[in-house]
């Protein structure tokens, strides 16, 4: 194992690094995604329940299955990797927005809405940061579900840490195939739980102190 | 006439044209062809029971609900298709609770709007300072702190500070006080008094507290169901003439009491009191009081500021005067309100309390009677002002232009000073012949004369004197007869 580790370590590290970034690129752009879609939802209560159907049923959805019906139309690489990691990190934000952008107080906007600040301005300044927290929360288990996920992507020869559980599996009881498995389970549960600490941090300094628990 | 008179009002004149508010497509408006007009500088209470459309009226002012029907006018420009967010930045919006941001600090919530209004930081900075002194909030306490670090009532004068924060001329309040408990309700009106006799502002505020609309209006709005106005006068002439009986059991019981809640100490007449120094002999003053044919005397220091309150047993028991002050005595002060005057002598059981002034010099002397003549007083002579338009008729009043440049100084400039003053300088202060107004509703409109030398005469722009329905409005209000439309 050690050897395995130490033979390989800079692979294995840019491999990580690689993982990290494909997760954290696609948390952002799945962040701003699903803010979007709440936004259009939230003030209507069917579309409310429809996002809130589509994130529930879709988290249901394979991801292995997924990766494989993309690679027909994409092909192999990056693409089908990326979207499948974005599809799965936007429901729980997409929830979360939605549950959020509707939690915040009626008599708050309408206070905001009263003194001058136009919609644009009332949704940026008033309702997105009131909602911040309970949009976070959902970016941290969408952080968790998709490092997992990510490794599906080495499927479809995609980046990260998948390749070296998927190689493993594949020569299960080969050699180093135990030890290439390890290594990138144990990697995506590390970066993991370092993307969950960030999070929390990024939540301390974006969270305003008045609306703090 | 008293103070103020001097110094030219901030507010602004509206009117409320013809608003009708149907709420999706509802058949039974909400608002029902309302035309109310509210004076500048002047605070106009609207009450109602629930449901009544007075939130409805009122957010149709800054257009947060934009009428269906009719038009606004603010200081004679037509406000109903301008901007609606740089309409709210010039009207102060207080909410119950304040409405604070939450994720925001107090002074950033105050800064709201000169933010949007693009002030650099330092007159920003300063103008917070400013305001949280006028709303008796320490600066460098509260300036940084987050609205759930306040109390209710603290909550409740930031609110008020962001609205003054750009110096709107008009305040729009609803329910403000509702959510405070009523030691700290009586404080905030008290503390909004204060700040409208200094910044005159046009206040329109709502309220489900009838004594509330009492304390603080110049004028009250009695509604309906459909925003239908039922009265629309003084809290003296509501309390004394109640136009019906929706009126009366909305007053409730206990007219008489309430009209206390307007009238002020120094309105009343005040007995003199016999009076003593702290270095004459007893007997001396057991003297001037038997002479006087009185039971009491008030010793005063240098500074006649009383010191205690004698009656002939004790002072023919003292062989000395009393040199400091006796900190029970029944004080009441010229600013008080009777209600507030009654309970003080009804707490000292001494049937009367004595009258301080300014810096607590002594004015005189009020008692349990003095008040009682002063309710029906009151109810005999409550003050005819010329009450401002509010019907449903549909129909626009006649602007009575006569002379209105050359009476801003007389006419003019009278009748805004007894209107604003008007509750101080209550009893007995004869105001022309607003009379049918008060008892029938509408009819003021119908009018001519009623309408005269409304402060917004002569204000109001071309436009809005056409109605909606295309009856020109002078043609309307000539003719006294109901137009047909009528709801
Ligand atoms: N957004 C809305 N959609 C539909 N109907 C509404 C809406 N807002 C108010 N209404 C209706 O309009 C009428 C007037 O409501 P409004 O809020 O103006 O009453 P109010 O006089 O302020 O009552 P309260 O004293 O209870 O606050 C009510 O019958 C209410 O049900
Ligand atoms: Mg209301």
């Amino acid at each position: 194992m050690s050897s395995f580790f130490a033979e390989r370590w800079e692979q294995i590290l840019s491999a990580s690094w690689q993982h990290f970034s494909l997760v954290v690129q696609c948390l952002i752009l799945a962040t701003v995604i699903a803010i979007l879609l709440a936004a259009l939802c939230y003030r209507s209560r069917g579309l409310t329940s429809l996002a809130n159907n589509v994130s529930a049923i879709g988290l249901t959805i394979p991801s292995f299955a997924l990766i494989g019906l993309l690679i027909i139309p994409f092909g192999f690489g990056v693409v089908p990797a990326v979207i499948v990691v974005v599809f799965f990190a936007v429901l729980p934000i997409l929830r979360n927005a939605v549950v959020g952008l509707a939690g915040v107080d009626a008599s708050t906007i309408e206070a905001a809405r009263g003194i001058g600040m136009s919609r644009a301005k009332t949704f940026f300044r008033v309702e997105l940061p009131l909602a911040w927290p309970v949009i976070l929360a959902g970016m941290r288990v969408s952080a968790q579900m998709t490092m997992g996920i990510a490794a599906v992507a080495a499927y479809v020869l995609g980046p990260g840490l998948g390749s070296y559980i998927f190689s493993g599996l594949s020569r299960l009881g080969g050699a180093n195939s135990l030890e290439s498995v390890a290594v990138g389970v144990i990697a995506v549960v590390i970066l993991a739980q370092i993307l969950d600490a960030a999070l929390l941090i990024i939540g301390r300094l974006t969270t305003s102190r008045g609306i703090r628990v | 006439m008293s103070e103020n008179t001097d110094k030219s009002s901030t507010g602004a004149a509206i009117l409320i044209e013809n608003v009708t508010k149907r709420y999706g497509g509802g058949k039974k408006p909400a608002v029902d062809q309302l035309t109310l007009e509210i004076p500048a500088g002047q605070i106009v209470m609207f009450v109602g029971p629930s449901g009544c459309g007075k939130t409805t009226t009122l957010k149709m002012i800054n257009r947060l609900i934009e009428p269906t029907e009719g038009r606004l006018i603010i200081n004679g420009e037509d406000v109903t298709d301008i901007n609606g967010d740089k309409l709210r930045r010039k009207i102060g919006y207080v909410i119950q609770a304040g409405g604070l941001l939450p994720h925001l600090t107090v002074a950033a919530n105050i800064g709201l709007v000169p933010k949007m209004l693009g002030w650099d930081k330092s007159r920003i900075a300063e103008r917070v300072d400013e305001l949280l002194d006028l709303v008796s909030l320490d600066a460098d306490t509260y300036r940084d702190r987050y609205p759930k670090e306040l109390s209710g009532g603290q909550q409740q004068r930031v609110g008020v500070a962001r609205a003054l924060a750009a110096d709107p001329p008009v305040l729009l309040m609803d329910e403000p006080f509702g959510a405070v408990d009523p030691i700290t309700r009586q404080r905030l009106q008290d503390e909004l008094i204060n700040i409208q006799a200094e910044l005159h502002k046009t206040i329109v505020c709502v309220t489900h507290d009838f004594d509330e609309a009492v304390k603080l209006g110049d004028w009250i709005a009695v509604f309906d169901e459909g925003a239908r106005i039922v009265q629309y006068d003084t809290p003296e002439q509501i309390l004394a003439n109640p136009a019906n009986e929706f009126v009366e059991n909305f007053i409730g019981s206990g007219a008489g009491l309430k009209q206390l809640n307007f009238a002020r100490v120094k309105d009343v007449d005040m007995r003199p009191g016999v009076i003593g120094r702290p270095e004459q002999k007893p007997a001396e003053v057991l003297e001037l009081v038997t002479l006087a044919e009185r039971r009491n005397a008030v010793i005063l220091d240098q500074r006649d500021r009383p010191l205690a309150w004698l009656s002939r047993e004790q002072l023919k028991r003292m062989t000395e005067l009393p040199k400091t002050r006796d900190e029970n005595l029944p004080l009441v002060s010229t600013g008080s309100t009777l209600n507030d005057a009654l309970d003080s002598m009804l707490q000292a059981s001494t049937g009367s309390a004595i009258v301080v002034g300014n810096r607590d010099q002594f004015q005189g002397l009020i008692s349990v009677e003095t008040v009682m003549n002063a309710i029906r007083e009151l109810r005999e002579n409550a003050s005819r002002q010329q009450a401002p338009v509010g019907n449903n008729t549909g129909e626009i009043p006649r602007v009575n232009g006569h002379g209105d440049d050359a009476a801003e100084d007389e006419a003019g400039a009278g009748s805004h000073a007894a209107v604003r003053t008007g509750r101080h300088a209550a009893p007995g202060d004869q105001a022309p012949s607003a009379g049918g107004s008060a008892a029938e509703p509408a009819s003021a409109s119908a009018e001519p004369e009623t309408t005269s030398g409304t402060p917004w005469a002569g204000t109001r722009p071309e436009q809005g004197s056409s109605a909606a329905d295309g009856t020109p409005s002078g043609g309307a209000a000539e003719n006294p007869d109901r137009p047909e439309g009528r709801p």
